[in-house]
């Protein structure tokens, strides 16, 4: 692929204190592109999505974003440039409804395209229009993370970084969820920074996929030659060592 | 607690019976835990002596409350609670025609509160309505705004401020120190104080932006107890705690309420009387209450309004929407406490005396707690909150029959934060989200759709 590259983390370590959560990582992700990030619990995974994020911030390394240096931004700084997150947990605002969560979402355009967008995110999530009006605490598991994913998209982003956005879902809903996010990548050329634990699914639908493990990254490839690889398949597709 | 017994399975006499044995056994155990704190007292005597009061009286009144309270709540309370609870899950639920009072409460409020000062004027005339307009209209209406100011950054943005009556009182000595330094008038100075207060709100801000919940809650504590006591100890500016007094009244633009040729009296020929100044102050925080409350509703609508919402909920997703937490908490700080400005330089006008004493931490206290009370967020219900405890304190002090009961030396306003706090107790255990405990969406596209606010806990999923 020669397209252009549109996030690139070089030699990244991370400190929470004096603990070393990632251990110098390179990943690069081009326009266009589904990249994963697979790795056991505790590898960092989430980690490295938050330090894209700026917080934490890197200790050593530099993030680099649409050829703008990112490393020292602040949080809020980094998400004007269009980096939308839906981070672990979700983390979508329970006593709001399911629509103010989504003007939420549109906050840094003043909700000048709120309304073309909020009917494009019910036409992907149908089950969110049937609920726009219930408060986000009280929506089940998958339709919170359908929302999480929506209240980023919201925000139409050049890059939009998923955590475990399959975590608790019924095979048939992160189906739904994994088809929604290759459609939008298809169709819109939307570019899309993946972490799972659900390592089939995520190669599949990637283009290239890193393998993290105790902070650093160990392979790289495409979606299919890891797939493939011995190793990985009995590290996180054969119910193996992890 | 005892267990809800379903009373359709329980017949009349046993549960006359339960009730029985429950009070009784209250009873027993309010007797033991009150035998020494009422039942008996030290004193000293002439020979200044230690000697012990028996006060079996008072010890019986304490045990017989604790009886009959706890047979009233298991024979009737507990039954027709969950009787009535029965009838609702029976009933079809029918919300979508709320009866007209209900949708129109706001304007009926305001209403109300518009024809109170006449009225009260016709029913007691211009020397029985003092009390009524100064004690009960005015007093409630300053907590209503300092409530409504204070709730912008704990009901809104999710800040827990213990120090708020700090704002209250830089907006209090700063109409005190101007006018009568500089003889600026009210009208001037109620901007300014709001501005100094936001600045002072943005001052405490910087340091507390990184801290959260209970953290927060202690710094901003001690914030309001360094006001307090820089007011006392700054003796040459703030005369420490003799206070400051003779503070000019306010003047109906320009025109003076008091006997003098070009008074107000004078001028549209009345007869002299305090009640139209008292009238005027009510108008005026009436009119401030207003603002604060059109303020409060509006910007729930704008985008700082939303993104202190989304700040109280979750600071980190926050963030990641490209919402600047910095400027958002600082705004939120400094909106309140100009509101807090505001109500202090109105306060300082009223008294015409401010002396540390009014801005003692039991103020913000109470403060937060008509918001906590009210139910977070919710202006009607802060109102409200407002009207039960001020009110109620105030007519506390009218309780003199109280002293039949409890003998001559009882004073009832002693005991007003022992009821502010049984008040308080009550309501959590009835309303765990305040009076009108769920939030209010601002957002409807379609139809106006009420959202099920009956829960009191969310899950996250
Ligand atoms: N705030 C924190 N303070 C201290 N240590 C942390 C903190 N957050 C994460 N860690 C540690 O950093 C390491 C990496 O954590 P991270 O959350 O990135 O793992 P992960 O790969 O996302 O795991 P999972 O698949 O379970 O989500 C772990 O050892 C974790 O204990
Ligand atoms: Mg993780």
């Amino acid at each position: 692929m020669t397209a252009e590259t549109l996030l690139k983390v070089e030699g990244v370590e991370t400190f929470y204190g004096n603990i070393r959560a990632l251990a110098g990582v390179d990943v690069e992700v081009k326009k266009g592109e589904i990249v994963s990030l697979i790795g056991a619990n505790g590898a960092g995974k989430s980690t490295l999505m938050m330090t894209i994020c700026g917080s934490p911030q890197a200790r050593v390394g530099t993030v680099t974003f649409d050829g703008q240096d990112i490393t020292r931004m602040p949080t809020h700084e980094i998400a004007r440039l269009r980096i939308a997150q839906s981070p672990e947990g979700r983390r979508i605002f329970p006593r709001m409804t399911v629509y103010e969560n989504l003007q939420m979402g549109a906050s840094l355009d003043n909700q000048k395209f709120f309304n073309e967008d909020v009917e494009k995110m019910f036409a992907l999530f149908p089950r969110l229009k049937e609920r726009q009006f219930q408060r986000g605490g009280t929506l089940s598991g998958g339709e919170q993370q359908m929302l999480a994913i929506a209240r980023a998209l919201m925000a139409r982003p050049k890059l939009l970084m998923l955590d475990e956005p399959s975590l608790g879902l019924a095979p048939l809903v992160s189906k739904q969820i994994f088809a929604a996010i290759k459609l939008l990548n298809e169709t819109q050329g939307l570019t899309v920074f993946l972490v799972e634990q659900n390592a089939f699914a995520a190669l599949k639908l990637s283009h290239r996929a890193y393998v993290l493990v105790n902070g650093s990254i160990t392979m790289s490839g495409s979606g299919a030659e890891l797939l493939a690889n011995p190793e990985v398949r009995a590290a996180y597709l054969e119910g193996g060592a992890h | 607690m005892a267990t809800v017994t379903n009373p359709s399975t329980v017949s009349a006499g046993s549960l006359t019976a339960k009730a029985l044995r429950e009070a009784t056994f209250t009873a027993v155990m309010t007797f033991f835990m009150f035998v020494l704190f009422i039942g008996l007292k030290t004193d000293q005597n002439m020979r200044n002596e230690l000697i012990l009061v028996p006060r079996w009286g008072l010890l019986a009144t304490f045990v017989a409350i604790a009886f009959f309270g706890r047979f009233a709540m298991v024979a009737w309370l507990q039954p027709w609670r969950a009787a009535s609870k029965a009838a609702k899950d029976a009933a079809p639920a029918d919300t979508s025609d709320a009866g007209f009072v209900k949708r129109n409460f706001s304007k009926l409020a305001i209403l109300a509160l518009v024809l109170y000062p006449p009225i009260i004027l016709w029913l007691f005339g211009a020397q029985g309505s003092l009390k009524y307009i100064d004690n009960f209209g005015i007093q409630i209406l300053i907590y209503v705004m300092l409530a409504w100011g204070l709730n912008i950054v704990v009901g809104l943005a999710g800040l827990l401020d213990l120090g708020y009556v700090a704002f209250y009182a830089v907006g209090a000595y700063s109409y005190a120190l101007l006018s009568i330094n500089f003889g600026f008038s009210f009208w001037i100075l109620l901007p300014l104080a709001g501005i100094l207060s936001a600045f002072w709100g943005i001052i405490l801000g910087f340091p507390v932006l990184r801290l959260k919940g209970d953290y927060l809650a202690i710094v901003t504590l001690a914030f309001g107890e360094i006001i307090r006591l820089v007011l006392i100890n700054w003796q040459d500016v703030t005369q420490g705690t003799f206070g400051i007094s003779g503070i000019p009244k306010i003047t109906l633009f320009g025109i003076p309420f008091d006997a003098s040729p070009h008074g107000f009296a004078k001028i549209f020929h009345l007869p002299m009387s305090s009640a139209y100044y008292k009238v005027f102050l009510f108008y005026l925080i009436l009119l401030l209450c207003l603002l604060t409350a059109f303020v409060t509703i509006r910007l729930r609508r704008l985008p700082i309004g939303r993104a202190w919402e989304a700040l109280r909920e979750d600071e980190i997703a926050c963030r990641s929407l490209g919402i600047n937490t910095v400027t958002t908490k600082l705004t939120a700080f400094a909106i309140g406490a100009m509101f807090g400005g505001f109500a202090g330089s109105f306060f300082a006008a009223r008294q015409g005396f401010v002396s540390p004493e009014s801005f003692v931490f039991l103020e913000s206290a109470v403060i937060l707690s008509i918001v906590v009370l009210g139910g977070m967020g919710s202006l009607t219900g802060i109102a409200i909150a407002a009207i039960a405890m001020v009110g109620g304190t105030e007519l506390l002090r009218e309780m003199d029959f109280l002293k039949a009961v409890f003998g001559p030396d009882f004073t009832p306003e002693l005991y007003r934060m022992l009821i502010f706090g049984l008040a308080m107790i009550i309501m959590m255990l009835v309303r765990p989200r305040g009076f009108v405990g769920s939030r209010e969406p601002t957002a409807f596209l379609f139809e106006r759709k009420s959202v099920s606010g009956s829960f009191t806990k969310e899950g996250h999923g």
